[in-house]
């Protein structure tokens, strides 16, 4: 069953575990910048939003990749970099609209989300659930449940 | 090296010149990092009787090993040096994202070094280590300093720096990290103005290191589960954070009020974290690494008190709210705002406006002495008063000497709530009886975060004790105040220890850095440590008679309330104390607990024997 990262920013609170366990699982060592994904903190406006790979229906770092070296699973709708084919032409960063493909100096390699092979290491230690790893299909259904929650108690709210 | 980074720069600002040291693993292994590490630094390298103002008084930041591992709440460093307020150790902890940036840049510690002879900031980037002008940010507040010097730098730098405050050399000013952090207590912010370094600035991309990958994930999701299981670090402190405490302290009939003559606040529902969560505060939002998300920022829109901005804390709520009688959660919020902007330590701040307000109503401050009237709930007061301070400005001279000057100022140095001359925090010892101890015991003078006894005696946590009872206190007060330095020391932040313990740091400690560190090595070390800066505390001067409270409260009964009648029985406690530290009836440890501990070659007085 395909499944997808589904990010609630509004339970993000900007401490980027994702971060470090990110980096401590693909790369051996704590470092935020090697991490796959990064927490965009506005701390004047209380706005934070965990930004990764959005694994896309229509990868453009695929599209541009000249070797075929980006693959998307049809099964996890993962896209993945297929190593061996990769020639580190780094094309995919400069295509990815989200700043997801980085370029390892130490590995000499473009590295991006793999989804941990179906288990997220950022889903597992996010305190608060802002990411969460879900079934695709549902996914919406959940989140357009609490907006009616948030209704909801706003409407309690106001009945007096 | 794992955990630590291996590098400290020693920064000399008179000479303007930077060397970068290796860390001495010896060194690191028995003090930890941080706060051990730093009062190590100290006591080798400034000789007694430094004058703290003076350029041979050093100025340490310092991580600990598991700042910026992902360890739990592991985002923390300390500010270590000589106090101008109390004449003994300064260790003053903060959290935020400044932090973890020095680990990334390549340094475990910053050692700063004599007088710039004009205003400077140090950039550090990424092991580069440069001393830069800073006349165009001096005199301005922490916000746009901050802004300033992260536009010239780089949009990812983190800045820690000191307000009007810290350059007027106010003696419990802060150094303020990411706007809205403060190492607060002790005036590690006047310090770091008398050598004219205005701020530190910092970007790093480099790796922190980690022995065994495997064992420390383990050890790091094992504490996670228990952070987030436990209904204080999941629930009390993320839903209503520090503030949570108002009414259960009040409840207690020990929330200092009117600069402690009563331990009770007939109006503490208007400025309780219940209120507060409902009306100002924004979100919550985390320190580095931190599971517990307790920081909260909040915003005001009241006209006359607008502003936004992190806190109210709890200890704040009580130095602006109850010491002083007034109950306007907006004043006390927007006082908390120009605290962080000009940067000045809210807790003694709010003590010393208390004590002055009793000095004034009973006529011991004439009328004529001050500018401003100082009179018990008067919230338009806050602002002015806290501005005056850092600017030093009328009755502000005297008031930013800190409650215990200004009471013998004016012969009335007994209503000074304050141990060493620091001002005691918002709980009154004569409804908690441990932690009037630990007040009467701790380093740095009145202090809650060093013996954090209203844990078991309030919360129930790990164990309820009875906070009236001076039974087996002392036991707690020495347990926690050695697992707290350890904890300290670490890198990781105090709050973790409503659900996890001594072992569990150890567990982080020992895949982070590769050491061993059974339970009892790591508590051996917070011991080591506690007993390091007693040693340097007794070096500058102090003797057993430090070891005190105020008469208040251990002469007047309390007033009313749920501890009416009650004193601190001290001398009882204090005796207890320091045999189970295995000290002298003087309060000096003894040779045989100095050998223990490997102090041995500090002999008593002198630690700075040892090379």
């Amino acid at each position: 069953m395909e499944k997808l990262l589904l990010v609630e920013h509004e339970k993000c609170t900007a401490c980027r575990i994702c971060e470090l366990v990110c980096s401590a699982k693909h790369c051996g060592v704590i470092n935020p910048v090697k991490a796959r994904i990064t927490v965009a903190t506005f701390l004047e406006d209380n706005f934070f939003f965990p930004v990764t790979c959005q694994h896309c229906e229509e990868p453009l770092c695929k599209d541009v990749c000249p070797t075929g070296a980006i693959v998307k699973n049809p099964e996890t709708g993962a896209v993945v970099i297929e190593e061996s084919k990769c020639i580190g032409c780094r094309m995919c960063s400069a295509a990815c609209p989200f700043g997801a493909i980085s370029y390892c100096s130490a590995d000499r390699k473009v590295v991006k989300c793999d989804l941990c092979e179906g288990e997220p290491e950022c889903v597992m230690f996010c305190p608060w659930d802002a990411i969460k790893y879900v079934d695709a299909d549902s996914a919406m259904v959940r989140k357009r449940r609490d907006v009616g929650d948030k209704l909801k108690r706003a409407l309690q709210e106001v009945k007096v | 090296m794992y955990g630590w980074i291996g590098k400290l720069a020693r920064i000399d600002l008179t000479k303007k010149s930077v060397v970068v040291e290796d860390l001495d693993p010896k060194m690191a292994e028995e003090y930890i990092g941080a706060r051990g590490l730093g009062t190590k630094i100290l006591c080798k390298e400034v000789k007694p009787g430094t004058d703290p103002f003076s350029p041979d008084n050093k100025l340490i930041f310092a991580t600990g090993p598991l700042t910026g591992t992902g360890a739990i709440s592991s985002g923390r460093y300390n500010v270590i040096t000589k106090s101008p307020l109390t004449g003994y150790i300064a260790a003053s902890n903060s959290g935020g994202y400044f932090p973890a940036e020095i680990k990334y840049a390549g340094f475990d510690a910053f050692i700063f070094e004599g007088k710039a002879d004009e205003p400077v900031y140090v950039w550090v980037n990424n092991g580069k280590v440069e001393i830069r002008c800073a006349k165009h940010v001096w005199g301005k507040d922490t916000s746009e300093t901050t802004d300033i010097l992260v536009a010239e730098t780089d949009p990812d730098a983190k800045v820690a720096c000191i307000g009007p405050a810290g350059e007027n050399q106010v003696l419990f000013s802060c150094v303020i990290n990411d706007k809205g952090r403060a190492a607060g207590r002790s005036g590690v912010g006047a310090v770091m103005g008398s050598k004219n370094l205005k701020a530190v600035v910092v970007r790093g991309t480099g790796d922190v290191k980690i022995s065994d990958m495997k064992a420390f994930r383990e050890a790091m999701a094992a504490s996670f589960k228990k952070i987030r299981e436990h209904p204080v670090t999941s629930q009390g402190l993320p839903t209503y954070g520090t503030p949570v405490l108002v009414n259960v302290v009040n409840q207690h009939g020990a929330f200092p009020t009117r600069n402690f003559q009563t331990g009770v606040f007939d109006r503490a529902e208007k400025i309780s974290g219940e209120t507060l969560s409902e009306t100002l505060l924004v979100r919550k939002r985390a320190c580095f690494a931190c599971p517990i998300a307790c920081g909260r920022p909040t915003a005001v829109t009241t006209e006359k008190y607008a502003g936004k901005g992190e806190g109210p804390e709890y200890e704040v709520i009580w130095a602006f709210g109850a010491t002083c009688d007034i109950d306007d959660l907006e004043a006390i919020t927007k006082a908390n705002y120009i605290c962080n902007e000009l940067g000045i330590d809210p807790i003694t701040m709010g003590s010393t406006l208390a004590c002055a307000m009793e000095l004034y109503e009973k006529g011991y401050i004439p009328k004529d002495a001050t500018d401003i009237p100082l009179r018990f709930g008067d919230a338009d007061l806050l602002i002015e008063a806290v501005r005056k301070t850092a600017y030093k400005e009328g009755i502000g001279e005297l008031l930013a000497k800190g409650s215990y000057r200004l009471a013998e100022e004016f012969g009335h140095p007994e209503l000074s709530m304050s141990t060493k001359k620091q001002e005691y925090p918002a709980y009154d010892p004569r409804g908690s009886k441990g932690i009037g101890l630990n007040y009467a015991t701790s380093n740095r003078g009145g202090c809650h975060v060093r013996g954090y006894t209203i844990s078991p005696e309030m919360l129930g946590v790990p164990e309820k004790l009875d906070p009236l009872s001076k039974e087996n206190k002392a036991f707690w007060v020495k347990a926690f105040q050695d697992v707290t330095a350890l904890v300290d020391s670490s890198g990781m932040c105090l709050f973790t220890t409503f659900a996890l313990g001594a072992p569990d740091v150890a567990s982080m400690l020992e895949p982070a850095t590769g050491i061993p560190f059974s339970t009892e090595k790591a508590l051996l070390a917070g011991e080591r440590i506690w007993n390091l800066e007693r040693l340097y505390n007794m070096r500058e001067g102090l003797t057993k008679d430090d070891d005190n409270l105020v008469p208040r409260l251990v002469e007047e009964g309390m007033p009313e309330g749920p501890a009416a009648g009650q004193v601190v029985e001290l001398d009882e406690m204090l005796a207890e104390y320091y045999a189970l530290r295995g000290w002298s009836d003087k309060g000096e440890p003894t040779p045989e607990t100095l050998d223990r501990l490997n102090l041995g070659k500090c002999k008593s007085r002198c630690v700075c024997e040892e090379a």
